[in-house]
């Protein structure tokens, strides 16, 4: 079932700018949601529409059944926001910043709930602290306690990982993945797209304000992805011998190496008869290595061809 | 209505404004007793009485308006705009509240604290002058009504405001002025026939002399007028608000 549904959302910004442009998606409840676009796509613009920040020239969002503009106050109860830019009030501490959201959204005061989430984000010990105090990083995870201080159903992460350390950032996966198992449903924007690849159950390409791609990651990466197998060689060669010139092979590492391309989901790989022409052609291997497009280099790509 | 939202918003802004406290008390109070010093001291000596009242007690009820009505206009204003300016409004627009909750949280804390100034001074000023409150509920109702007025009317110039200039600009412009030509240091009577007629146009005047006639029993003007004029402004701002609020004008881009 979709818990979140943008019809033809399309944001036209003052300056006569359109950012989104008759953008049509849907969030399934329970699913981690990469959103990809390059700087300018338009991702923050969606969020903020969703979330109510920022208001849509045309179009609809529906969350979990409600309109978003009339049924603002239902709609907006089911999610919580970390947006990309960081934004806090300097002098106030860290726990009242997260009581000052729990309650905005109308619920009881509940610290125990609050204090689990601070030792998750590794802030305990940053409880009493003034906002102003922390480092940038530290920062951005008191942005991802505040919206999960009121329990929201739906959270949008708009580059949550943005200035953080590695450690932590593993560390704020696992969280996401924990959320996940608790049936939140989660949005994330990331420019780091091997942490997409990791996480995301399905994946929502931008670009220049309008959806490229929505589909699922592991379709996605076989649909679009190459397998590459590559051939060391005993001996270095000059040239690939006319008996395998049909399989488009490319010499690499001063003619020790040997890579072949080929479409996994074929019927006939060509590998087998490759390995044959290789034995025919009297060269000795040492070893064989295959392996895969990454997300990122399939996302590259699609942002090359769209240029 | 969200309650809970309402009385978060409100706390936060108290916490904030106790946060400051000597900063929030030690202006307000310092300035009345320069004015207590300058006016009541310097110019008390040459005038005795104004309507029977003594010039230092005469100017109590005015210094008291003087320093609500900008205070409640800048601790409203500024309590709005904040969050617009370091960003975290983002939060209040994604929240489920509506404009009416943000309006009373904000609104009602700013009127709160103008009370709380409003106390003091009317503390410090005893410690100068002796003067007693004929109509205690009426001074009090005035009282509250000006604190409420005047911090609508401070959330309603944050909201427009999209710089600490234009922040500043109306209360400095305008209700500074007109609260020092509306009555604040003398009584209309004491000006000559023509000004008398134009002060009648300023709203402010009107707030003065009523308030002034909850302390001492004398008007510049009949005070059902006057509590006519606050109850007017008051529903004028509400409905500026209600306005704003349909229209989503500034608020969200
Ligand atoms: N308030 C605004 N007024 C005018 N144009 C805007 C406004 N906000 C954003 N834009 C424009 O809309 C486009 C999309 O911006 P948006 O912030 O949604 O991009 P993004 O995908 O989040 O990029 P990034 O990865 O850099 O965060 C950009 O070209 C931006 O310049
Ligand atoms: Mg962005």
């Amino acid at each position: 079932m979709s818990i979140l549904e943008a019809r033809d959302l399309t944001k036209i910004y003052s300056t006569g700018f359109t950012a989104l442009n008759s953008v049509n998606l849907e969030i399934r409840e329970g699913e981690v949601m990469a959103l990809l676009g390059p700087n300018g796509a338009g991702k923050t613009t969606l969020i903020s529409i969703i979330c109510g920040i920022t208001e849509a020239t045309a179009g609809t969002v529906l969350v979990g059944g409600h309109d978003n503009v009339t049924s603002a106050m239902q709609a907006r109860q089911l999610i919580g926001l970390v947006p990309q830019e960081i934004t806090l009030e300097p002098f106030e501490k860290v726990i009242d910043t997260m009581r000052f959201s729990r309650g905005l959204f109308g619920m009881r005061s509940n610290d125990a709930h609050l204090d689990r989430l601070l030792d998750k984000l590794s802030l305990t010990d940053k409880r009493e602290s003034r906002v102003h105090t922390l480092s940038g990083g530290m920062r951005r995870r008191v942005l991802i306690a505040k919206a999960l201080s009121h329990e929201p159903r739906i959270l949008f992460l708009d580059e949550p990982t943005a200035g953080v350390d590695v450690e932590l950032r593993n560390a704020m996966w696992q969280t996401v993945s924990e959320l996940k198992d608790d049936g939140v449903t989660i949005i994330l924007t990331t420019h780091y797209i091997v942490e997409a690849e990791a996480i995301a159950d399905r994946v929502a390409i931008i670009n220049k304000g309008e959806i490229r791609i929505v589909e699922d990651k592991q379709e996605l990466m076989a649909r679009m992805g190459e397998k590459q197998i590559t051939i060391e060689l005993a001996d270095a060669i000059s040239m690939i011998p006319d008996v395998l010139a049909e399989y488009n092979l490319e010499l690499s590492s001063c003619g020790r190496e040997l890579d072949y391309r080929y479409d996994a989901r074929a019927s006939r790989t060509g590998i087998t008869t490759l390995l044959n022409g290789l034995r025919e052609a009297g060269l000795q291997m040492t070893d064989i290595q295959t392996r895969q497009s990454t997300l990122e280099e399939i996302f590259v790509k699609l942002m090359q061809d769209d240029q | 209505m969200n309650t809970r939202a309402i009385v978060t918003i409100y706390r936060m802004e108290m916490a904030r404004f106790f946060r400051t406290l000597t900063q929030s008390f030690v202006s307000p109070v310092l300035s009345t007793s320069l004015y207590f010093v300058v006016f009541g001291a310097a110019i008390g000596s040459k005038i005795q009485e104004v309507d029977g009242v003594e010039y230092g007690a005469f100017i109590v009820p005015g210094l008291m308006m003087l320093t609500i009505m900008t205070q409640a206009t800048s601790n409203a204003s500024f309590g709005i705009y904040f969050p617009k300016f370091i960003g975290t409004i983002y939060e209040i627009l994604s929240a489920p509240v509506s404009f009416l909750d943000v309006t009373i949280g904000y609104v009602g804390a700013a009127a709160t604290k103008s009370l709380f100034i409003g106390t003091v001074i009317l503390v410090t000023a005893r410690m100068f002058v002796d003067f007693s409150i004929q109509n205690p509920f009426a001074m009090l109702a005035f009282l509250i009504l000006t604190c409420l007025c005047f911090s609508l009317l401070g959330f309603i110039i944050g909201i427009w405001a999209s710089n600490f200039e234009q922040l500043q600009l109306i209360p400095l412009l305008v209700i500074t002025p007109l609260v020092f030509l509306g009555g604040t240091f003398y009584s209309i009577s004491m000006l000559p026939p023509l000004w008398q007629s134009i002060t009648l146009f300023n709203p402010v005047l009107y707030l003065i002399s009523g308030f002034r006639w909850s302390f001492y029993g004398h008007a510049d003007v009949p005070v059902s007028i006057s509590l006519l004029a606050i109850s007017v402004f008051t529903l004028v701002c509400m409905l500026v608000i209600r306005w704003i609020f349909k229209t989503g004008w500034r608020i969200r881009s």
